[in-house]
């Protein structure tokens, strides 16, 4: 099996103190490998998106370790999570999270600038991202010329831009209409399957969730249940075309 | 880096090019009025000190002064022809002593008369002023021994009674003193304090004395030193001097008047200098309140932009690469202001310098100071919104509608 790339250990998260204290992650433990794409699943307030944003280092666990790479993230500082997003981690988040107002293919740039990549080596990568994701004729559009399924494939061209370990995409569909989202599912499979970049996929949606291989269920902040998908990959396309 | 940081910022404003240019207004009226205000003085001050530098080089200027009768005050007396041959005598360092009566009178020459200031000196006189006659002679020993009428002429008086006419040679008459004009002077423009300097005629002492004034006493004394550096000790001398020759016991205050041109020059420089700097001080507050303008709207933009600063701390950016975006765009607001400010200030005061007819002398040091001053207002008042920016979570940044 590949590389071990994600090792949460008995996290636990929990908001206020005392009396008003919520506990929103309940000792979590989870390993996820290089190469997989893993649909974390589960009704609102069961600590999904909590985990989601301990995962993509966003945030650190109350108590307990996430190993990153083997790196305690626990232990870093803001500004070396910061870098560890920058060279490591793709995001793609429900609102799509672009800059509304700036070029598709400036947006794509956008993580690369941080990285410190030349200007002309940008605007390569940037269009070859874009490319993957079958935009490569509106890089000169706003974000906010782009219909809310192609935003959302900028942004995925923007999480791929830098070639992340792992893209962390948060209820990517949740803002799109089935078909856009079933679109949508098919490019992230695509882009596991082919390129084997590895995918931790939130959603609260069966049928989106049918696209990964790996299914992990949360209830009140503990996971439920972990196996691989129960439902064949592409079974939903498959009955969504009968 | 820094470039895309630059360009990042020109995208920004230009986003917002009417609120930048607004909040910018504060700035560039700041140090618009600034470098008025500066390049004003600077302008005054040149225009002083040449004004005085053209009575004469390294000069002191002898008069009598005031002094007490019974609680009183009372005009002192003259000094006399010996006083002036005492000075050339006794102090040493001296370029030119020139014994001067002045007295106004009319001159008239055919049907023109024109009030004016006669001078009676010696030859001297042309020495301490650095001012030879232009066109003509000055006086021969003969006429300064026995005082025979002659005239030399400021440049005024030719114009007002000779018109285009050469003069030399005429006859013009002092009150009713026929007087031969044998030389002109070279114009020398307004004093400091808004006399024509040209407006006068220079006849030798004793004319004036016996024909116009009927006594032997001199007004003034003008000492020009050989070096500027001298002055102060041979005014200490002179004054020593006259103090013995009018018999003025110690303790007794003087009784006339040893009056420095460099002296006087530095008097009205620090008086335009302080007067320059207070006027500065006052604009500079604008330049404050452009700045908190500033603060301001970047802490509006850092609002208004939460969700931006949330994506960019997603995607990799650290602290410092928020708040040096914030930063930069601050200080480019009011760098921007600055320069044109600086631009305006400059035209502003071209174009008062040329009304109010003083030198036009814009200071290198004033413009980079300016520049460099209104940067750092971006610096400081860019500070804290940026830092607001750089330290918001990423997580409820990117929550924030």
């Amino acid at each position: 099996m590949s590389a071990e790339l994600i090792r949460l250990m008995n996290v636990r998260k929990v908001y206020g103190a005392g009396e008003a204290a919520v506990v929103a992650l309940d000792g979590i433990d989870l390993t996820i490998r290089s190469g997989e794409f893993v649909a974390v699943l589960g009704p609102s307030g069961s600590g999904k998106s909590t985990a989601m944003n301990i995962l993509g280092c966003l945030d650190t666990p109350t108590s307990g370790h996430y190993l990153f790479r083997g790196v305690d993230v626990g232990s870093l500082s803001r500004d070396q999570r910061a870098l560890l997003r920058r060279n490591f981690i793709g995001f793609v988040f429900q609102g799509f999270n672009l800059l509304k107002r700036t070029s598709a293919l400036e947006n794509l740039e956008l993580p690369l600038i941080y990285r410190g990549t030349p200007l002309k080596e940008r605007h390569r990568l940037a269009r070859k991202a874009l490319a993957a994701v079958g935009l490569s004729d509106r890089e000169a559009h706003t974000a906010s010329e782009l219909s809310g399924g192609q935003q959302q494939r900028v942004a995925i061209a923007r999480a791929l831009v830098t070639d992340p370990a792992v893209i962390f995409a948060d209820e990517p569909t949740g803002n799109l209409d089935t078909a856009r989202s079933r679109d949508l599912m098919k490019l992230f499979r695509e882009l596991n399957e082919e390129r084997g970049i590895t995918i931790v996929l939130v959603t609260h949606d069966e049928d989106v969730a049918a696209y990964a291989k790996r299914h992990v269920r949360f209830v009140d902040g503990r996971i439920a249940s972990d196996g691989l998908n129960p439902r064949q990959a592409g079974f939903a396309e498959r009955r969504a075309a009968s | 880096m820094i470039i895309d940081a630059l360009l990042l910022a020109l995208r920004e404003l230009r986003r917002n090019l009417m609120r930048a240019s607004l909040t910018t207004l504060g700035v560039i009226i700041g140090v618009a009025a600034v470098i008025a205000m500066v390049t004003l003085g600077n302008g005054a001050t040149v225009s002083v000190t040449s004004s005085i530098g053209s009575l004469g080089r390294n000069l002191l200027i002898l008069a009598p002064g005031t002094r007490r009768v019974g609680g009183a005050n009372a005009g002192a007396e003259p000094f006399a022809p010996g006083d002036v041959d005492a000075v050339r005598r006794d102090i040493g360092g001296l370029r030119a002593v020139a014994p001067v009566a002045q007295r106004a009178e009319i001159v008239v020459t055919g049907n023109q008369n024109h009030s004016t200031q006669v001078t009676g000196t010696d030859n001297a006189y042309f020495d301490v002023r650095d001012w030879p006659p232009a066109a003509g002679r000055e006086f021969t020993d003969s006429e300064i021994r026995t005082g025979r009428p002659a005239c030399i002429i400021g440049q005024t008086i030719r114009t007002t009674l000779f018109g285009s006419q050469n003069p030399l040679g005429t006859e013009i008459r002092v009150r009713d003193v026929p007087c031969e004009v044998i030389g002109v002077l070279s114009p020398r423009g307004q004093s400091t304090f808004g006399q024509d300097q040209d407006d006068l005629v220079v006849m030798p002492l004793r004319a004036v004395q016996r024909r116009l004034t009927g006594n032997t006493n001199i007004g003034m004394i003008w000492i020009g030193a050989e070096r500027a550096e001298d002055v102060p000790k041979i005014k200490k001398d002179v004054t020593e001097l006259m103090r013995e020759r009018r018999h003025l016991s110690r303790g007794t205050p003087d009784d006339f008047e040893a009056n420095d041109m460099a002296q006087i020059t530095q008097i009205i420089q620090t008086t335009t200098g302080i007067l320059t700097i207070f006027l500065s001080a006052v604009a500079a507050v604008s330049l404050i309140v452009g700045g908190i303008g500033i603060m301001n709207i970047m802490l509006v933009s850092v609002t208004e932009r939460t969700r931006e600063i949330g994506i960019r701390l997603a995607i990799g950016a650290r602290e410092k690469d928020v708040l040096t975006q914030f930063l930069v765009e601050a200080v480019m607001m009011s760098a921007l202001g600055g320069v044109v400010g600086i631009a305006l200030g400059l035209g502003a005061s071209a174009i008062a310098t040329h009304f109010l007819k003083i030198p036009f002398v814009p200071s290198l040091f004033i413009v980079l100071l300016a520049f460099i001053f209104s940067a750092g207002i971006g610096v400081a008042f860019g500070y804290f919104p940026a830092q607001r920016a750089a330290r918001l979570d990423p997580i409820e940044a990117l929550r924030h509608e």
